[in-house]
């Protein structure tokens, strides 16, 4: 899922400083499973920017909406009926929702309510970690399952750096070695042999490198 | 035991602390009440093992949030004690009580600003 974090409540106030009447979006996507932009967290955004307002003597209405996906346009749609009404739209979803919600609204404010993080997963309940950076070009079936792209802090192709000690990365102790992961896992796999295959380097336009992405499927368009 | 307890405070009752959601505390804020306490079991004691753990961590969580929009997080309060410490608990009451009067009433009925 693509993980997002609501951004600091203080910061969302300044950004809807000018405005009085408002949409707040959420979206039952990948946010809401991250707990940081479904219909839970709108309920709770909500209540909290109406408690600061009204503390400053300065009401706010907020309409509260979640989306099934805002990164689908037949969903964006759905609030056209009434979004004349509002004056900015405060969005829940990730950047991608927050973008669509611009492009489908061009005459008010799409503000983003969270940072977009990365795309991860649950670790345990409450706790997400970065799975994948999206290079475009998978290499999972040559590392035992383990993303040296995400994984190695130096997105290193060929095993570890002279920063791993102990089976950890010298970013931080906390992290371990990617490489380690991936060595330790091929061993688990009887599988030790393909460390010593060299991997050549990516191709690195399929990645952020070569501008925006698209991906197009002509059995599907219409 | 027939204590004497502040008429001001409302009871509301739930079958565990852990049943408390950080938007019921917010909720009650923007409601304009003047303060919240969560009066969970002891810790360690908890029927359900963690309920007044997470109620603790919520409690710690929505003052973050209060103490963000200008609120003086000190309206809120988590404590601990068991079903049959009722004089703790209407001494509680009485401490809560004390507490918000010194703040003064909740900002979302004045609107005289940031409290903190």
């Amino acid at each position: 899922m693509v993980v997002g974090e609501q951004k600091p409540l203080e910061e969302i106030l300044e950004m809807i400083e000018p405005y009085d009447r408002l949409i707040l979006a959420g979206c039952k996507g990948c946010v809401a499973v991250c707990a940081a932009g479904g219909e839970r967290e709108v309920r709770f955004l909500a209540s909290a920017i109406k408690t600061a307002r009204k503390a400053q003597g300065r009401e706010i209405e907020i309409r509260e909406v979640t989306l099934e996906r805002q990164c689908d346009p037949e969903y964006v749609e759905q609030i056209r009926p009434f979004v004349g009404q509002y004056q900015a739209i405060l969005s829940l979803a990730c950047g991608v929702g927050v973008q669509f919600m611009a492009e489908h609204y061009r005459q008010i404010p799409a503000l983003p309510g969270l940072n977009t993080t990365f795309v991860g997963g649950a670790e345990r309940q409450g706790v997400w970690v970065e799975r994948c950076q999206c290079c475009g070009q998978c290499v999972l079936h040559l590392t035992g399952g383990i993303c040296p792209i995400t994984r190695c802090s130096k997105s290193l192709l060929n095993g570890p750096c002279g920063g791993s000690s102990n089976g950890r990365c010298e970013i931080d102790p906390e992290v371990p070695c990617g490489w380690q992961l991936i060595l330790d896992r091929l061993k688990e796999l009887g599988q030790l042999e393909r460390y010593l295959e060299i991997i050549p380097p990516k191709d690195w336009s399929l990645s952020r490198d070569g501008g925006p992405r698209k991906v197009q499927r002509e059995d599907l368009m219409r | 035991m027939r204590l004497e307890c502040p008429p001001n405070v409302k009871v509301i009752r739930v079958p565990c602390s852990g049943r408390v959601e950080s938007f019921h505390l917010l909720k009650a804020f923007e409601s304009g009440v003047d303060g919240v306490f969560v009066a969970g079991c002891l810790e360690g004691e908890c029927h359900f093992l963690i309920g007044n753990l997470q109620a603790k961590r919520r409690v710690n969580y929505v003052k973050g949030v209060l103490k963000a929009i200008g609120i003086n997080p000190e309206r809120l309060q988590m404590y601990n004690l068991s079903a049959a410490m009722g004089s703790r608990f209407a001494e509680i009451c009485w401490e809560m009580t004390e507490k918000v009067k010194r703040l003064g009433p909740n900002p979302v009925k004045t609107g005289r600003g940031k409290e903190v």
